[in-house]
């Protein structure tokens, strides 16, 4: 079966296509990007209003670039959440009519369950059950996998998700949007032994976290020194190892607790090659192994979405007379299939 | 000629198919749920009717002013049709829409229409019926209640839910419609069809990536 995979949750259109025989033939992506960079952030409704004009073009590509007709089609997988409604209602309506017209299958896919699944799309994918270190922009999540929908919340984030606690210091220190990778760039040139970030909820027991503390110990530290380069990436430093090393320290937790020693990571934070340095290390103790999407796979993506909608419509396909978005939507709530 | 037409810009959700001179339409009155009833309709109208997508000549669509969200869904459906059936695309104003529903029901022929566009202010344009067609005269304009502007030198009717939502400033401020106010009318996706042909027949059509929303309202972010 091939599948079409729509992306439109938040500030890039993504689409792909996966093949049972193939694997993923075809993926294309317009990323936002410069559209929000002079806003600090991403602007809804000028999110929308572009996933409209990209949404075409880049389904043509991928089919073209597939070699697909509609005929080879089995159904189209769209990001139905959670997400910026707006946004997300693009990527629906154009998936779900294209799908009705070809007479196939349509499914709202979980954005997080795409992000989960991406390293599958790997040369050397994970197997069930594994733990599953969830960081992208609106979400911090350990996640006991035990297959696809089998999903359990070990823990989350109760402030700020780690790319936004990374996005917003990256915004204080006067980077550009979007912060993340900027602040991991200029955290290379920055003094490990200068400045000590606490770890946040890493001394009493439980898997929940919260980053919205860094930021703040971010701003005071900066305020309390010189704003000269040097401070700036000693404090991006200090912030970044304080992130990293809380992700780390409840992802070792995480696997003693449910004993799963395979970690997988993924979302737009995974690309961190700190972060994946320390978890790497962390998993070769613990005997496991870690598994990552490409960088490329990491942030929001299409390919993600096909393969996710792939997997699903293998069981549960079916065509649809309407279609529905969520901003909010638990990954633990969907069906195993 | 066969065209499908939807129109989603407003609280109402419609879809028609036009067959020759006939128009088979299905229309809800149904806020914030037409992504629940717009694909049914058109596949409704479709099986009754006997066609499959690949057997029409194009589709359009009311491409607003209008909500935003409601004019993407039009906007995104289209073009997934539109592209999955290799159909050639009509936009049609929902402004005009809306002046050839008041035509069509009230026999009204020069119209300022002025829909509610939030934020006290309008989406307005003034229609007059030319061969029984919505003809637009002037421009569409997004602006202040009060910064209407009816061309007309005949008489004329207040068209579209401005006139009910700021009709006292409208009529104290600017002027009154000799042939009164119609305020609950909805642009419509029969009007939208039966305008389409014409444009169709014209040859004014587009491809389905260049299928757009007309937003009027640009100013996004506001400054600070
Ligand atoms: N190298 C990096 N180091 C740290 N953070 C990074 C890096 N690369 C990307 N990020 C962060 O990843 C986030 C974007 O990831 P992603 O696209 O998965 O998030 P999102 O889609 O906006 O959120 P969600 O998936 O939760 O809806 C941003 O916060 C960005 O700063
Ligand atoms: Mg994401």
């Amino acid at each position: 079966m091939r599948v079409l995979g729509i992306e439109t949750s938040c500030d890039e259109t993504g689409l792909g296509i996966y093949d049972t025989a193939h694997g993923l033939m075809a993926h294309a992506l317009f990323s936002q990007v410069e559209i929000h960079q002079p806003y600090g952030g991403v602007v809804p409704e000028l999110a929308s209003r572009d996933h409209v004009r990209r949404i075409l073009p880049l389904i043509k590509k991928v089919m073209a670039e597939s070699g697909s007709s509609c005929d080879d089609l089995g159904g189209i997988a769209y990001t139905a959440g959670p997400g910026l409604v707006g946004a997300l209602l693009v990527g629906a309506a154009v998936g779900s009519s294209l799908a009705m017209t070809w007479d196939v299958p349509a499914l709202g896919v979980h954005h997080m369950e795409g992000h989960l699944l991406a390293p599958m799309l790997e040369a050397s994918p994970p197997r069930f059950p594994f733990l599953a270190l969830l960081v992208s922009g609106g979400h911090t999540l350990l996640v006991a996998v035990q297959g696809v929908g089998r999903y359990q919340i070990l823990g989350e984030s109760i402030d700020d998700a780690a790319g936004e606690a990374f996005d917003k210091t990256a915004k204080m220190l006067g980077l550009t949007y979007p912060g993340g990778p900027a602040l991991a760039k200029l955290a290379e040139q920055g003094d490990a032994q200068r400045f000590h970030f606490p770890r946040p909820m890493t001394t009493r027991p439980g898997l929940d976290f919260s980053f919205s503390g860094l930021k703040t110990f971010a701003r005071t530290t900066w305020a309390e020194h010189a704003p000269d380069e040097q401070s700036k990436a000693d404090i991006a430093r200090a912030f970044e190892d304080a992130v990293i090393d809380t992700l780390a320290i409840k992802c070792k937790r995480a696997m003693k607790q449910s004993g799963l020693k395979d970690l997988v990571i993924a979302g737009g934070v995974s690309a961190n090659r700190a972060l994946r340095g320390r978890l790497q290390s962390l998993v070769d103790k613990e005997g496991g192994r870690l598994f990552c999407p490409r960088a490329e796979f990491c942030t929001d993506n299409g390919a993600m979405i096909a393969y996710a909608g792939w997997c699903r419509m293998l069981h549960e396909g079916k065509k649809q007379t309407a279609f529905a978005v969520q901003a909010r939507w638990s990954i633990e709530s969907l069906q195993p299939v | 000629m066969k065209i499908l037409a939807i129109e989603t810009s407003t609280e109402a959700c419609s879809a028609a198919l036009f067959i020759g001179d006939e128009c088979h339409t299905r229309f809800e009155l149904a806020p914030r749920q037409h992504t629940s009833i717009i694909l049914s309709q058109i596949k409704l109208l479709l099986a009754d009717a006997g066609l499959n997508f690949k057997q029409l000549d194009a589709v359009a669509f009311g491409c607003g002013p209008g909500a935003f969200t409601g004019l993407r869904i039009a906007t995104g459906v289209t073009q997934g049709i539109a592209y999955g059936a290799d159909l050639p695309v009509i936009p049609v104003s929902s402004l005009a829409a809306l002046a050839q529903g008041a035509f069509r029901c009230h026999q009204v022929e020069s119209m300022l229409v002025a829909q509610d566009a939030r934020m006290s202010e309008v989406y307005w344009a003034c229609y007059q019926i030319k061969d029984k067609k919505a003809s637009l005269i002037g421009e569409e304009s997004l602006g202040k209640p009060t910064a209407i502007q009816p061309y007309f030198d005949c008489a004329w009717a207040g068209v579209g839910s401005g006139w009910c939502e700021y009709q006292a400033v409208m009529l104290a401020q600017v002027a009154t419609p000799e042939q009164g106010c119609f305020t609950e009318l909805y642009p419509v996706a029969q009007d939208i069809a039966y305008l389409a042909k014409s444009y169709y027949l014209r040859g004014e059509v587009c491809l389905a990536e260049a299928a757009a929303p007309t937003y009027l309202r640009n100013q996004i972010v506001q400054n600070r």
